[in-house]
């Protein structure tokens, strides 16, 4: 008698984490690709900690894509894995990319070189799949997750069935850098300091507007009282030290002063500066 | 002989149309080289690193469409020797997946700033003999860590570059050319540019919450440590800058003391002279170019003390770009208080 088994997800991968900057590699890769090629697929480097796979970078393979075989240029793959190992050992294979929706018929063969590299490189993890769909086929940016999973009728391998993983993608570092930056397509000018500032106090203040009008609602029926809310707004008022006012006044000052007196200094060195460069280049009358 | 003509005033049309090049006015950096070089310095904390950009080079402006990363460096040759290859490598790698292979500059990651060096200007010089155009892109993580994208796109100006290149960085080349500080390097505006499909992308996935990491950045409080680190290193710098001016004050001693003693030779040939001249002898001539008073002392280079003030007033901009955003984040406070 044969059993159909399915193997229950004991993988060591839960989910992954990508980086921006895979996104934006894959995306170039995509608008760069040779003329008839239909998709982009390359490596996924980065590490396993958890269960967690954080894809941290990436780099486009050069393949050819048949009917029925997939040519995947494995010396370039390798090449240039030691070429990011030299740069960065810590990062290592997790996986492959590929640009489309979903998991299409040639992905099974590319998924088993991986699984080949993987278990050469003596890592413990499968690979991940991600494929990103670039033509936006959905109608929306579809990113997904996979690992493969075997299905085998006995000890006879049936097939590879792709389960998708949660991916998270929020993305700190783009966060850190400024969507604003990374949204549009051209910035003509760097935000300088004071600019990210205002934006910043910008935001701030509409969120205390918010919070204002919805306590105020809150307050005079308009809304219905929410438990969880009340207490995240309690907590956060509480999170406020409470000092004296004199002794915030006294804080208040005591920093002032202190950038007043950098600022002063700044302003003297410099034209100290300047005044030195006067007398250094003048002509000498000896 | 016309066709002859004909050709030689076409390569001359071409050769003079290449030799008016258009100034550099505009570094358009795409966001994938961004977040790659932002990437890089930010793995490698404390350790600074360097990297090689790729582009085009577009009328006046220069196109950074991608970058690599160059390994950590070590004072090896064999290993200095694998790092030609890596990038001659690397860069045959990325030619094959149809990347912009053209060497348009580097990328370095600083602290604080300090970037400011005679090694900048060295690479400088270095990477303009085979690239006529080349920028450097300095990003600083201490910088950015307060919320603000600190990516700057440098050059060495060309009044600069020449004086450097004929050695003649003296104080008389300097007024000559009314050559000053500031005129070493030339800051180029950043221009951020993203593919559309990048950008429908990030505009998709783009977190619905209101609050982003970079707000937080840019509304904590504690400046302390960072402005601590940019008055140590300030007055390491005004040290420096006083121990040059020392070399400068030897030097004019030096040269007075020469002029003394010369005119004080002179006066006595000259009165030998006149005693010759009444004993109906041949004068001396009025130089001896033996003597070694006569040998002109040399001047100290003013590269050092140019580049310690351009990183002083650095510095002093940074501060005063701290101090500002302290003072808004200050009064803000006071004013979530007073609430």
């Amino acid at each position: 008698m044969s059993v159909l088994q399915f193997f229950p997800l004991a993988s060591p991968v839960q989910s992954a984490r990508l980086h921006a900057v895979v996104l934006f590699n894959i995306c170039d890769g995509y608008v760069r690709r040779p003329d008839q090629a239909g998709r982009v697929i390359g490596t996924l480097l980065g590490s396993v900690s958890n269960g967690v796979v954080e894809i941290k970078n990436s780099y486009a393979v050069p393949h050819n894509e048949s009917a029925d075989q997939v040519a995947l240029d494995v010396d370039y793959h390798h090449s240039m894995y030691l070429s990011h190992l030299k740069v960065n050992p810590k990062e290592v294979i997790v996986g492959w990319f590929s640009t489309g929706l979903g998991v299409s018929g040639g992905s099974a063969l590319i998924h088993d070189f991986y699984v080949k590299e993987l278990k050469d490189a003596h890592s413990s993890v499968p690979p991940v799949h991600l494929t990103v769909d670039t033509s936006f086929m959905s109608g929306e940016a579809c990113i997904k997750a996979y690992v493969s999973v075997n299905l085998t009728l006995g000890d006879k391998p049936l097939a590879a069935q792709f389960q998708e993983i949660p991916l998270d993608l929020r993305m700190i570092e783009a966060e850190r850098i400024g969507f604003d930056i990374l949204k549009t397509t051209t910035v003509d000018k760097l935000p300088g300091d004071l600019v990210g500032m205002e934006a910043s106090m910008v935001r701030l203040y509409s969120l205390i507007d918010d919070i204002y009008k919805y306590v105020n609602d809150v307050v005079e029926g308009r809304l219905p009282p929410d438990n969880k809310i009340g207490r995240v707004l309690a907590d956060t008022l509480a999170s406020v030290p409470n000092i004296s006012p004199a002794a915030f006044d006294k804080l208040l000052d005591d920093k002032v002063q202190d950038n007043v007196a950098l600022i002063y200094l700044t302003s003297l060195i410099r034209t100290q500066l300047s005044a030195a460069e006067k007398l250094n280049t003048a002509a000498q009358t000896l | 002989m016309a066709n002859t003509t004909m050709a030689r005033s076409f390569l001359q049309a071409v050769s003079s149309t290449e030799e008016v090049t258009p100034p550099l006015r505009v570094v358009q950096i795409e966001g994938l080289a961004v977040l790659k070089i932002i990437k890089h310095c930010n793995e490698f904390l404390p350790a600074l690193v360097t990297g090689q950009l790729l582009g085009l080079d577009v009328g006046s402006v220069l196109e950074v469409t991608n970058c690599f990363p160059f390994p950590i460096r070590e004072e090896d040759e064999e290993i200095e020797a694998d790092g030609a290859n890596y990038q001659l490598e690397m860069m045959r790698c990325l030619r094959e997946v149809n990347v912009d292979n053209n060497t348009v500059g580097w990328y370095q990651s600083t602290l604080l700033g300090s970037f400011q060096t005679v090694e900048l200007i060295e690479t400088f010089m270095n990477y303009q003999e085979n690239i006529r155009r080349c920028v450097c892109i300095v990003y600083d993580p201490s910088r950015s860590a307060q919320g603000v994208l600190a990516l700057k796109a440098l050059k060495l100006t060309d009044s600069f570059m020449e004086l450097y290149r004929n050695n003649n960085f003296i104080g008389e080349k300097l007024r000559e050319k009314k050559l000053s500080w500031v005129d070493i390097f030339e800051e180029i505006p950043i221009k951020v540019s993203n593919s559309a499909l990048v950008s429908a992308f990030m505009t998709e996935l783009e977190p619905e919450s209101p609050v982003k990491e970079c707000d937080y950045d840019r509304l904590r409080l504690s400046t302390a440590p960072y402005m601590e680190r940019n008055l140590e290193f300030l007055i390491d710098c005004m040290e420096d800058l006083s121990a040059e001016q020392n070399k400068f004050q030897y030097y004019y001693r030096n040269v007075s003391r020469q002029q003394a003693q010369q005119q004080a030779w002179l006066q006595k040939r000259r009165v030998e002279n006149m005693a010759r001249k009444a004993a109906g002898e041949e004068p001396l001539p009025e130089e001896d170019p033996a003597n070694p008073i006569f040998k002109p002392l040399p001047e100290p280079s003013r590269v050092d003390s140019y580049l310690i003030t351009n990183q002083i007033s650095n510095y002093c901009n940074q501060i005063n770009g701290v101090a500002a955003q302290s003072f808004n984040r200050l009064y803000l406070m006071k004013a979530l208080h007073d609430d």
